[in-house]
């Protein structure tokens, strides 16, 4: 993005606040990007002549007599083959120094997919992971979010999700994660041999926070390129969520919004639903999926982002430590994918959901049970069985170490149901148990 | 001549234009940007400034860009053809958009004035007309759509001439009408009004007199919803508000559904316009599309439009209603349009009111409630507008503006809870936290006691206090444990249970538990309530859970059957066995 010989300078800022300058200029457009003291800058409110420009990095050290160069357009993205492989900074520049992109600049942001024109969700991701492909089935198209607490393995479960879920691309979109995180991921796909699949587009913490803005969008164009004009399958990865939301709430607070819940904006559905809603089934065979953390403060989800997240997107992930193992296991009862009806039972096994509920609801049984122990009543017969099955469900299937096919998921569900409990105890249509009990 | 404009100030999508004349509160104007029109609304006037919301992004828009104002209020246009559409907020038909992606200013029209319609005429010249009287009628899907005097039309008229039966274009005149003074008017099939004033041509509005039959049966039996009532499903996410509502959808007892898809989840509207025009409409054997218009404004569209989606939601009702038919008007979620409010709000720096939102939010959602009703037409025929929105509280916290706004509001209240969800109780409509006012009109009594049985509102208040007593019983069990409490206890929690499993739950992905018809709730109802009226004899508290057990399981096989079919009598049948073998005379 370097200056055009005929574009005009600016000298005198009017305005200056941690996040903001502002300046008299003529013939600018909304939206649109900025030079102001070499780092750039969107313009986010006109009033008259008077600009307002939102500087990226902050601030600091800008003086009145900065120089202020307009670009004329919004914030784009050059978009081609060649953005595969590599890895991008929140401006979409390139952070090893490689060379540029060829490509077509594409506005990033752009418009959404007329909903009349998108195809319902039905072709299945497998993850090899029982808790998501067994209980929480992913679809193509789909949003989800990990609810997560920081000390919990998320990054790993998702890095573990992406290179198993064969997509045509993985890109990933990284806000305000660790230099450790990044390079965590960067060479966890360098190890599968997966680089040639992979676009980064990452802010770190190293880097200023409001940048992060910018890193969904980037990661939303090119993947909108490669799955409507290459029809391929895309995996969106974005993490972290909740320091997205963070960003926006600065901004927010230094253009003087009157914050509503959680000191966030009012416009934080709105905010993350134009993010999220990016994920989409396209008629012709190509789709973008997004796989999201959002991460918890103490496993509160009643916090305005994880609350707003939920709205939103189609189902959430939580991963818990079972006690019983000691394994990292994605929890049954509070994770949910709403797009799981569009394909078990359908793409996978006849007997997938009915093998899916009894399992859960004997878990839930154990669980009842584990109470009844804490409170010091007596256990029966058939709660110490229950309390057997569980900690072999966690240990067999539950547990994210785990990596086997859906049939065989299945299979194993019938060999604990077959070792624990009676038929009528398992309660499953009487066609399926006769086609599916072990003997 | 329209008054002209320039734009002079932008943030987001609040839009400050300087007009060279009149211009209007709420008056439409277009935006000009490098010859794409954007569709504004103005909402607050000082001086020569309008601030106006655009309905679209503004990206790239600059000072100096003209607008042109409309004179008149955001309005949708009224006539044969409106079944069956989808729409975005504005009424524009998606299906006539080009692209895969929504562009700024592609504007469709709403009908299509190039089809001809089947005119059948009602009056004769000389008749004397009011707005809102039947002139003629054109066969629309399965609906005898009427032709009305244009509900702007004031005082009376005398009908000059009206067309012969016959095909007409939407445009083409049908009648002449002249006015008191002389003046003679001219009526086309089409005719428009603004989406934010409520239709009230018609002769009276009463109390509501009967129920509007759901198939859903912790509503229709527990808490139900007249017809031209208003009510609403608030819950937190997870807990199956889309589901419920989808089953509404499909199962209610009424002529027309319109589904106002308000701020949320695409791929759910994605569920509708691939499912209903394959589902059977139960009633007419037709497909449920054709009794459906759907306004859908999704989260990632613009969000002002998110606001109008409602209204011209509840604007095409209140025309269906006027030609004398049920209409059940959805709209999911009410708090999406309350966040497009306040956003709004924000931007014009008002002072907030609570969490931010505008102070004048109860007012607002009062009003759009108020509209919905059942009404007497000019000819003594009846129509009505039942309505029933979601609201999504933020933290499924029940005490936020917009959940305690809407329940001064509306008369039904369907609580969604949280802990019914997670133990997989569907619907999850709390039985005791929610409630039907309507269950407290004398009238809809008479209404329930005439046409389900003669006693029933008394049942249902029993059905109620069971359910309350064994939730007791539950906790005394659970503080005490099994053997701390006397079995009696545990009588009292399993009675409650079977009314739970049996009445309460509801399978809406089975064909048949899906939907009960009336007749059956009314026999399912008194059976348990027979079996609630029994004492059994038990030695110990695991042989009375075990065997509740059972009865339960009959009752649900019962309610998977085909009604009155002979695998369902062979589970009546089985089911007394089982009562008599523990029944205390």
């Amino acid at each position: 993005m370097e200056t055009k010989a005929f574009q005009r300078i600016y000298t005198q800022l009017t305005g200056i606040t941690k996040a903001t300058v502002s300046l008299r200029a003529q013939g600018v457009a909304n939206e649109e990007l900025a030079m102001v003291h070499g780092r750039l800058a969107q313009v986010v409110k006109i009033m008259g002549d008077i600009i307002t420009l939102q500087v990226f990095s902050g601030t600091e050290g800008i003086p009145t007599n900065a120089e202020v160069v307009f670009f004329g357009e919004p914030p784009k993205l050059k978009v081609g083959e060649d953005l595969a492989g590599r890895f991008f900074d929140a401006y979409g520049r390139s952070m090893f120094g490689d060379s540029e992109i060829e490509g077509e600049p594409r506005e990033i942001g752009g418009p959404s997919v007329n909903p009349l024109r998108r195809k319902q969700p039905s072709e299945l991701i497998a993850t090899g992971i029982a808790g998501i492909d067994l209980n929480n089935t992913l679809v193509t198209g789909q949003k989800i979010p990990f609810f997560a607490d920081p000390d919990q393995p998320f990054n790993q479960v998702m890095a573990m999700v992406a290179l198993r879920a064969q997509a045509d691309k993985i890109i990933l979109g990284g806000m305000g994660i660790s230099n450790d995180d990044f390079l965590f991921f960067k060479n966890v796909f360098e190890n599968a041999g997966a680089l040639d699949r992979i676009i980064s587009f990452v802010n770190t913490t190293e880097q200023p926070p409001v940048e992060r803005l910018l890193v969904p969008d980037m990661a939303l164009t090119a993947a909108e390129y490669f799955a409507v004009e290459k029809k391929e399958k895309i995996l969106v990865l974005l993490t972290d969520m909740t320091l997205y939301a963070d960003a926006l709430s600065i901004v927010s607070n230094r253009m003087d919004q009157i914050p509503s819940k959680d000191s966030m904006p009012g416009s934080l559905y709105s905010d993350l639903a134009k993010i999220y809603e990016k994920a989409v089934q396209f008629p012709d065979g190509g789709s973008i999926t997004i796989i999201a953390v959002t991460s918890l403060s103490g496993g509160d989800i009643t916090h305005a982002i994880p609350d707003n997240t939920g709205y939103i997107t189609e189902g959430q992930l939580f991963l818990r430590t079972d006690s019983d193992s000691g394994k990292v296991i994605v929890d049954p009862f509070r994770s949910l994918s709403r797009l799981k009806q569009l394909v078990i039972g359908k793409k996978t096994r006849e007997d997938h959901p009915q093998v899916m509920n009894a399992a859960v609801r004997l878990y839930a049984d154990a669980a009842n049970a584990k109470t009844k122990l804490e409170n010091g009543f007596d256990l029966t017969e058939y709660d110490e069985r229950a309390l057997k099955f569980a900690r072999d469900y966690s240990e067999k299937l539950l547990a994210i170490d785990v990596n086997i096919e859906v049939d065989t998921m299945l299979d194993t569900a019938w060999q604990l149901f077959a070792k624990y409990f009676s038929k009528t105890e398992v309660a499953i249509k009487n066609e399926l148990v006769q086609k599916y009990w072990p003997n | 001549m329209k008054t002209q404009g320039k734009v002079t100030g932008i943030i987001a999508n609040l839009v400050i234009v300087e007009v060279d004349g009149p211009v209007a509160q709420n008056e439409i104007c277009y935006i000009d940007l490098a010859g794409v029109k954007l569709m504004a609304e103005v909402i607050k006037v000082i001086g020569k400034l309008a601030y106006t919301q655009v309905f679209e992004s503004t990206r790239g828009l600059k000072v100096g860009a003209p607008v042109e104002f409309q004179g008149h209020m955001l309005e949708v246009s009224l006539g044969p053809g409106l079944l069956s559409k989808n729409y975005d907020g504005l009424q524009h038909d998606l299906s006539k958009m080009k692209g895969i992606f929504l562009q700024r200013g592609d504007y469709t029209d709403a009908l299509d004035f190039d089809s001809e319609w089947n005119f059948t005429p009602i009056v004769e010249s000389g008749a004397q007309v009011i707005a809102a009287d039947w002139l003629g009628e054109v066969p629309e899907n399965w609906v005898k759509h009427k032709i009305m005097v244009p509900f702007t039309f004031q005082g009376k008229y005398t009908v000059k001439s009206v067309a012969a039966a016959g095909k007409y274009k939407l445009t083409d005149t049908i009648a002449i009408l002249v006015d008191t003074k002389g003046v003679e008017h001219k009526v086309t099939m089409v005719q428009k009004w603004p989406v934010k004033k409520a239709i009230t041509a018609y002769r009276e509005k009463p109390r509501p007199i009967k129920i509007m039959e759901t198939g859903v049966r912790v509503i229709d039996t527990l808490n139900p919803i007249a017809e031209g009532g208003t009510g609403f499903i608030p819950g937190p996410f997870g807990c199956g508000k889309t589901v419920l509502q989808h089953a509404l959808s499909k199962q209610a007892n009424a002529d027309m559904i319109i589904m106002a898809a308000c701020g949320e989840r695409a791929n759910e509207v994605v569920e509708l316009f691939t499912e209903f025009p394959h589902l059977d409409d139960p009633r007419t054997g037709r497909k449920l599309m054709e009794r459906t218009t759907i306004i859908c404004n999704t989260s990632n569209m613009p969000v002002a439009a998110r606001e109008a989606s409602v209204y011209t939601a509840m604007t095409i009702g209140e025309y269906y209603r006027s030609m004398g038919l049920k209409v059940l008007l959805l709209a999911d979620s009410t708090s999406r349009w309350a966040q497009a409010l306040r956003e709004m709000s924000n931007r014009l720096e008002e002072l907030p009111g609570p969490d931010a939102f505008p102070m004048d939010l109860p007012a607002i959602i009062a009003n759009f409630y108020a509209r919905a009703g059942f009404v007497y037409l000019n000819n003594g025929s009846t129509g009505s507008v039942t309505f029933i929105g979601t609201v999504s509280p933020a933290g499924g916290n029940l005490k936020e503006p917009v959940t305690e706004s809407t329940k001064k509001a509306a008369r039904c209240f369907y609580a969604l809870s949280q802990q019914r969800a997670d133990s997989k109780r569907y619907p999850a409509i709390d039985p005791m936290d929610s409630y039907s006012k309507y269950l407290e009109y004398p009238e809809i009594q008479d209404y329930l006691n005439k046409n389900i049985s003669e006693n029933w509102v008394k049942m249902v208040m029993k059905v109620k206090n069971i359910i309350q007593r064994g939730r007791e019983a539950f906790e005394q069990i659970n503080i005490l444990g099994d053997d701390g409490v006397p079995l009696e206890y545990h009588d009292r929690y399993w009675k409650a249970e079977i009314i739970d499993f049996v009445i309460l739950q509801q399978d809406a992905f089975d064909r048949i538990d899906a939907n009960t018809p009336l007749e059956r709730q009314r026999y399912m109802m008194e059976k348990v309530m027979s079996i609630c009226d029994t004492n059994f004899h038990f030695d110990g508290f695991e042989q009375c859970s075990s065997y509740y057990k059972r009865i339960i399981n009959t009752l649900k096989q019962m309610n998977y059957s085909q009604f009155k079919s002979e695998e369902f009598y062979n589970y009546d049948r089985e089911l007394e066995t089982i009562l008599n073998e523990r029944r205390v005379e």
